[in-house]
């Protein structure tokens, strides 16, 4: 049976196509999904094995909460370069001026950009999701339905960070392409995935607790070392995405507005 | 019917630049217009302000019949634009990368379509190739055929045989003629090239300095300038050299 697509659907899968059909004609970009989670998995599963071995049964508690934090940390890091560079990839092709004089509404480009994230973070983690669990006998599956939880709401603080870079972009051009890789890299102290925001300094507590993912973490860390789950946590992981997701999304609309008005359309790529 | 593009008091301006200065023209439906003007001379603003990529700082647009400011997506979804100044994705192939456009304009049979562009443009053995592998020439006709995907109502072209050998160039310009010919679809061009404008336009803008500073048929033109051929009368316009008579 053939399923009608929506007009919106069409377009939005247009796009999709565009990316899709680049990763199967460049096997580097494919690669590139999966090396970095990948590495990171040997390192921090190695350093944890050691750690484990060392301190016994709460050092391999110790262990899985590290493990723990580095594959959903690159939930977050996937999801939030998926958008950032499957935009980037427009400009890099001066391809930009022909997507913006088509009919794709700015919002359905954003959802295209999504998605393709979503796809991108996928392939990228589940390998390391899968070597942790071969290597080092770390199911992160073991956290249970929460783990659904925890990903969306990483995901979706990916999203809206990326959301940010794309409008710096569209302000400043591709000389702001930087943060697409090193933006999420500035937040990880402050994002208690390593270790509890109550390690942090006093005054340096507050802009951990802004961060849904924080709040994720504190919930993975409460999961794996007592079994219980933090809904309190979850809530406000949630509640502060939705926050942030809305500012993100005014100021997109901002600066895609400044920029059909100040001409960066034109020249997005200098 | 409704003009298919109708502009009135149209200004851009960039701090104290003023890149485009209140003009006012209107393109019947099935007309061609040419617009012609030298370097900065207002040609690409113009064009973008067109296609809603840039906000005009004062007057309107109509285009289709429909308001840009307000129902933009509404005319680009019937109109279409090529520039060989703007790339497609290297890496895709001809096919998929008009696969990609006829999703986005939401082109009914989209490898049909392909299909009948592919021979009319003679371009059938480039199909499977990386858009990035393509001469300038090759790429100028895949661009164009982009442009047509949709069959459009209006298409506003850059430079539009830019890079072509003079044969290619000439079967470019054959087809855009029966296309208007067989749609009634108007198109806007920008070109320096005075014999294609000539050959095509049914009437020219001509813009210096962001103004529109004459207009007429290229007949008209000639006749009033007292030229043998446009890009004398370019030259007279651009270079301050002759007069117009009334």
């Amino acid at each position: 049976m053939k399923i009608a697509m929506s007009t919106s659907g069409r377009r939005i899968w247009g796009l999709m196509y565009r990316h899709l059909a680049l990763y199967r004609r460049s096997w580097p970009r494919v690669l590139e999904l999966t090396y970095w989670p990948t590495l990171q998995m040997f390192i921090w599963g190695f350093t944890s094995a050691f750690i484990a071995s060392r301190i016994g049964v709460g050092g391999q508690i110790a262990a899985g909460i590290l493990l723990g934090g580095v594959l959903l940390w690159e939930v977050a890091l996937r999801s939030q370069m998926g958008v950032a560079i499957s935009f980037l990839e427009e400009i890099w092709s001066r391809n930009l001026g022909h997507v913006f004089v088509s009919p794709l509404r700015p919002w359905e480009m954003v959802v295209a950009l999504i998605a393709m994230s979503a796809i991108r973070m996928t392939i990228g983690v589940l390998p390391a999701i899968l070597l942790a669990w071969a290597l080092y006998a770390f199911n992160l599956f073991d956290l249970g339905p929460v783990l659904i939880l925890f990903a969306i709401n990483l995901m979706a603080m990916g999203w809206w960070i990326a959301l940010g870079v794309v409008s710096l972009i569209l302000r400043h051009g591709a000389g702001a392409e930087a943060l697409a890789w090193s933006v999420l890299f500035g937040i990880t102290p402050f994002a208690a995935v390593f270790y509890p925001v109550s390690v942090l300094p006093f005054w340096l507590q507050p802009v951990a607790l802004a961060l849904p993912a924080a709040h994720v973490f504190e919930g993975m860390r409460a999961a794996l070392d007592t079994g219980i789950i933090r809904w309190d946590h979850l809530a406000w992981a949630i509640g502060l995405n939705l926050a942030w997701a809305l500012a993100a999304t005014l100021l997109f609309a901002r600066q895609f507005r400044a920029a059909r008005t100040s001409g960066a359309l034109l020249a997005i790529g200098e | 019917m409704t003009d298919a593009i109708r502009v009135s008091g149209l200004t851009k301006r960039y701090g104290a630049t003023l890149a485009v200065d209140a003009i006012d023209f209107a393109a019947p439906r099935g007309a061609t217009i040419g617009l012609l003007g030298g370097n900065g001379a207002g040609k690409t603003t113009t064009i973008a302000m067109l296609l809603g990529l840039l906000i005009p700082t004062a007057g309107t647009i109509h285009v289709l019949g429909h308001d840009m400011a307000r129902d933009r997506f509404a005319a680009l979804a019937r109109m279409n634009f090529s520039s060989p100044y703007v790339a497609l994705p290297a890496r895709l192939s001809v096919a998929e990368n008009l696969r990609v456009y006829g999703h986005l304009y939401g082109v009914p049979a989209i490898d049909r379509r392909i299909a009948e562009l592919a021979a009319e443009l003679n371009f059938e053995d480039l199909l499977d190739r990386p858009a990035g592998q393509l001469s300038a020439g090759q790429k100028t006709r895949i661009a164009l055929a982009k442009s047509l995907i949709n069959r459009p109502e209006l298409l506003l072209l850059d430079e539009p045989t830019a890079s072509l050998d003079p044969d290619t160039g000439d079967l470019v310009r054959s087809w855009l003629e029966r296309y208007r010919e067989q749609t009634g679809a108007t198109i806007l061009l920008a070109s320096h090239n005075m014999a294609e404008v000539e050959r095509l336009c049914t009437d020219v803008l001509m813009m210096k300095a962001g103004r529109i500073v004459d207009r007429g048929s290229p007949a008209d033109l000639l006749t009033r300038y007292g030229r043998d051929d446009l890009e004398d009368v370019f030259l007279d316009i651009v270079r301050n050299r002759r007069e117009a008579t009334p």
